[in-house]
């Protein structure tokens, strides 16, 4: 028996919530009143989270960095959200969402976990509606759907380009309505440093005031992380800059077991890299794979004139095309998963039919849609996605083809978590991007604000009774335990030793060389010597940051530098954590791509001899190999299959 | 087609060390920009030459470097977001700026959005105005199906064009008066065309005005600048709509 007990409830898949629900504990609204809890981060799943709880009677205290809940980066996603509603009549339904989201996820998803979130799902979307989300409507009043890749029935609910930002104002609405009620007390400008634990459980957390520099200390009988990602450990891509994954870090060194870090999401379309100046990468959602194709030349020299720029896009004959997506795989076309259209973008581009002066970009073209549907319709579809490829490259794409690069997106990985939310610290839970659990090794497009919404509405607030039930005696946590003054220390000391380095290189210059170190061995294509290179210059470069970052102004007044020093800090132990994984890993799934296990047509060959497990990360100090424990993950209702889009 | 090199620029910009402190412009010689870079990128260069050199770099607000989370906010050479329109400061880009040129970068000037530091303001005011009646009252759980209740397609639409606000208070820096009007009118507007919204609607437009009164922006004297400096072109057809709002609750108290 591992040492990792999922919780997941026996019985039938679709009774096992209804069941767990029926079982597990309820605190009377009198207790709720006496419990606190902190929830840290305010995107999707956080705002969810601290609304419900707060509606629910809690005392809850909200945290994030930006200066307002409504910036976390749910908020820039862009393409819709995933709900079984069968709208459409195209045989949707619960289990086809479990089922499409468990083949997606390269069967590395505990199938519990994924079924609850197709079967709240439906859920999520009455629930937006009635906050007055503006979702695309249809002529008669109905709501709009369309499909998105690894997929064939159109279940995506979308709000023109901006799913992510209308939803993210909705959670936004509901949190502002509860801090106007005062059941929730909002500390904005507020970074989380360190999780107190107290005899075994979660019991507040040290942040600091980015205004004023002010350590403070927070208890409450719960916390709860809401922290999203860890994408920009690769310093360039689709995220926040934020998105560091620091909060996952911290919570690992304190005992929070941390799953699968390997498995990153590789995003098909983003603009391509323009230069070593470039701090940001930007997504073109994958919504436009509905109507755009993606090619490059089928002959060598036409794609070496396209380098040199002696020809545009526009110059080559459909006929010398190569729709490689339509090409490879007939049934799926350009509406594959992205981690087999990423691939399959960096194969051509390895090949030499890049079309850009890196040659690393293909063509997206809407041409054809453009004929087929007319210029009116793709703009009412896309008009804010082509402004803004417009804004940042210059060029028109109603008139010329995109061109796109596949970059970091998201991480499927995240701190390991039970069927009720919560991880190997007891009182501490992870919601959303921050936890493991529903995407195994590739997450499906429009999932991911599913399943924050799901965790922050729908989940946590039952499960969390469930645990609090038995905390109702327990008075308010008080600050001035130990404890809380050992957090403290360990924050300070940590702080003034990062500022006191008094290096002479800034916090960017080692962010970029471990963004390349990750880009390099641990991104689209990875192998043993690479994945082993990583782990010892990860290593390398994290002791020499120690000693020679260099971090400007002041600890006790608004200093960003020193944010990102500590964020950067906390990036390389999950830099660490990514290359052993993916180095333990002697397989192929889903974004995790390695070149010892692939067929002869170069596609991912998955093993489930060896690789059925959940990894769960257990630290064990500073400069100890940390130790891995494997949750086997049981499939009692999917046979499991190499997954095939042909 | 590769980007053109700026060989040299001078930034001017306000520095402030915090909210009590007096600030003052101050110029930097940068050079080596590429046209291909965004602003922002452009001050991380600026950034790191002051660390390398030892001085304090310029703290200014940011995240998504995408045109979403509404955090940058830069008054760039006299405009809000600087000199292209429907975009944030994080999607301007060099090409935009020639070889040689002063640009001046300053923080959002209202006095409801007091200066932390730099270039960084205080926008709580927003927060306060949209916890004051910026949502529809229901809780989580226990709501109608979603296709319950039909919303005409043009409804739909013109609630979305008004969501689409980022509250990053260009607005407010743009505007004569530092009046919100532009940024509540989004709001209210969003709910008002929408049937979940309208319930509440005389209570939200009341409230609403009322905090944003309170907290010391201007009035609206309709010059328009607000909508020709929002990155996400709310039009201000919505300050009509607003004033209607606000009318009939008054009129029905």
């Amino acid at each position: 028996m591992s040492i990792l007990d999922s919780k997941a409830p026996a019985g039938p898949l679709a009774e096992k919530w209804s069941k767990h629900k029926a079982s597990i504990k309820v605190v009377s609204p009198a207790n709720k009143r006496k419990l606190d809890v902190i929830v840290v981060g305010t995107g999707l799943a956080g705002a969810s989270a601290a609304a419900s709880l707060g509606e629910l009677g809690y005392n809850v205290k909200a945290f994030c960095y930006q200066d307002s809940p409504r910036r976390a980066h749910s908020i820039a996603a862009q393409g819709g959200i995933n709900a079984a509603k069968n709208y459409q009549n195209d045989n949707d339904s619960i289990y086809r969402l479990f089922y499409d989201t468990i083949k997606g996820g390269d069967y590395r998803a505990r199938e519990s976990n994924v079924y609850r979130l197709a079967e709240v799902s439906p859920l999520i979307i009455d629930q937006c509606v009635a906050q007055g989300v503006p979702f695309a409507r249809e002529y008669g009043g109905s709501l709009s759907n369309r499909s998105f890749g690894g997929v064939l029935v159109s279940r995506t609910f979308y709000a023109r380009g901006q799913t992510g930002q209308q939803l993210l104002l909705g959670a936004y609405s509901a949190l502002n309505r509860q801090i106007n009620a005062g059941t929730v007390e909002m500390h904005n400008r507020t970074e989380m440093l360190d999780l107190v634990v107290v005899d075994g459980k979660a019991r507040g957390i040290i942040a600091r005031d980015m205004i004023t520099g002010e350590i403070q200390k927070h208890g409450a009988h719960a916390v709860c992380m809401c922290t999203g990602g860890y994408g920009n450990v690769f310093f360039l891509s689709t995220n926040a800059m934020g998105c560091s994954g620091s909060v996952a870090a911290q919570i690992y060194r304190r005992g929070a077991y941390m799953s699968n870090p390997a498995f990153v999401q590789i995003h098909p379309t983003c603009i391509p890299v323009h230069g070593s100046q470039q701090s940001k990468l930007t997504l073109m959602s994958e919504s436009l794979r509905n109507d755009g194709r993606v090619w490059v030349p089928k002959k060598k020299e036409d794609a070496v004139k396209l380098q040199k720029g002696e020809i545009s896009a526009n110059d080559i004959k459909d006929e010398d095309r190569d729709f490689y997506l339509e090409r490879r795989y007939p049934s799926y076309g350009n509406l594959v998963p992205r981690d087999v259209a990423s691939r399959a973008a960096k194969e051509r581009c390895d090949a030499g039919f890049g079309v850009n002066a890196e040659g690393k970009a293909v063509f997206l073209d809407f041409k054809y849609a453009i004929d087929r549907l007319g210029r009116d319709t793709i703009e009412k579809r896309y008009g804010n996605l082509f402004q803004m490829y417009e804004k940042i490259t210059d060029v028109d794409p109603y008139s010329n083809p995109m061109q796109i690069y596949p970059a970091i997106h998201y991480t499927m990985g995240g701190t390991w978590v039970d069927y009720n939310l919560m991880t190997t610290i007891p009182g501490l839970y992870s919601l959303g991007e921050a936890n493991f659990s529903d995407h195994g090794a590739n997450r499906l497009g429009a999932s991911a604000l599913m399943q924050g919404l799901a965790d922050g509405y729908f989940v946590l607030p039952y499960t969390i009774g469930d645990y609090l039930a038995d905390e109702i005696m327990v008075p308010k946590i008080e600050t001035t335990l130990p404890e809380f003054a050992e957090a403290e220390k360990s924050v300070t000391d940590r702080l003034s030793q990062l500022f006191n380095a008094n290096g002479s290189e800034p916090v960017d210059y080692f962010h970029k060389k471990l963004g390349m170190i990750m880009w390099d061995h641990v991104g689209m294509s990875r192998n043993e010597a690479g994945l082993k290179t990583a782990v010892s210059e990860i290593r390398a470069l994290r002791d020499e940051y120690y000693t020679n970052v260099r971090i400007p102004g002041e600890l006790d007044n608004l200093n960003p530098e020193l944010e990102k020093a500590v964020r950067v800090a906390d990036s390389f132990d999950i830099a660490e954590l990514m290359a052993l994984d993916a180095l333990a890993r002697n397989e192929s799934c889903g974004g995790h791509f390695r070149e010892e296990s692939a067929t002869e047509e170069g596609e991912a060959k998955r093993n489930d001899e060896i690789g059925c497990y959940a990894s769960a990360w257990e630290y064990k100090g500073a400069g100890q190999e940390p130790v891995m424990h494997k949750e086997e993950l049981v499939f009692e209702n999917v046979k499991l299959v190499q997954r095939s889009y042909k | 087609m590769a980007d053109k090199i700026l060989n040299k620029l001078y930034i001017k910009i306000w520095r402030q060390k915090n909210s009590k402190s007096q600030g003052a412009f101050e110029t930097y010689e940068l050079e080596n920009v590429s046209q291909g870079s965004s602003f922002l990128e452009m001050l991380d260069i600026l950034n790191d030459q002051l660390i390398r050199e030892g001085n304090d770099p310029v703290a200014f607000d940011h995240d998504c470097r995408e045109g979403i989370c509404g955090m940058c906010s830069l008054y760039i050479n006299g405009e809000a977001h600087g000199p292209d329109t429907e975009i944030t400061t994080c999607q301007l880009h060099m090409r935009k700026f020639n070889e040689g040129e002063t640009i001046t970068i300053e923080p959002w000037r209202a006095g409801a959005f007091p200066v932390i530091k730099d270039l960084i303001v205080n926008r709580n005011a927003f927060e306060e105005i949209q916890q004051a009646g910026g949502y529809v009252s229901v809780g989580t759980g226990g709501v109608p199906d979603g296709n319950a209740i039909p919303i005409g397609q043009d409804d739909a639409e013109e609630a979305m064009d008004a969501a689409a606000c980022i509250g990053c208070g260009a607005c407010v820096a743009t505007c004569k008066n530092s009046s919100a009007m532009l940024f509540v009118s989004a709001k209210v507007s969003q709910f008002a065309k929408l049937p979940q919204g309208k319930v509440e609607g005389k209570r939200r437009a009341k409230a609403m005005v009322s905090k944003m009164d309170e907290l010391g922006f201007g009035g609206c004297t309709n010059t328009g600048a607000c909508e020709i400096a929002c990155p996400k072109a709310i039009s201000i057809s919505n300050i009509a709509r607003l004033n209607r709002e606000y009318l009939c609750a008054k009129l029905a108290d």
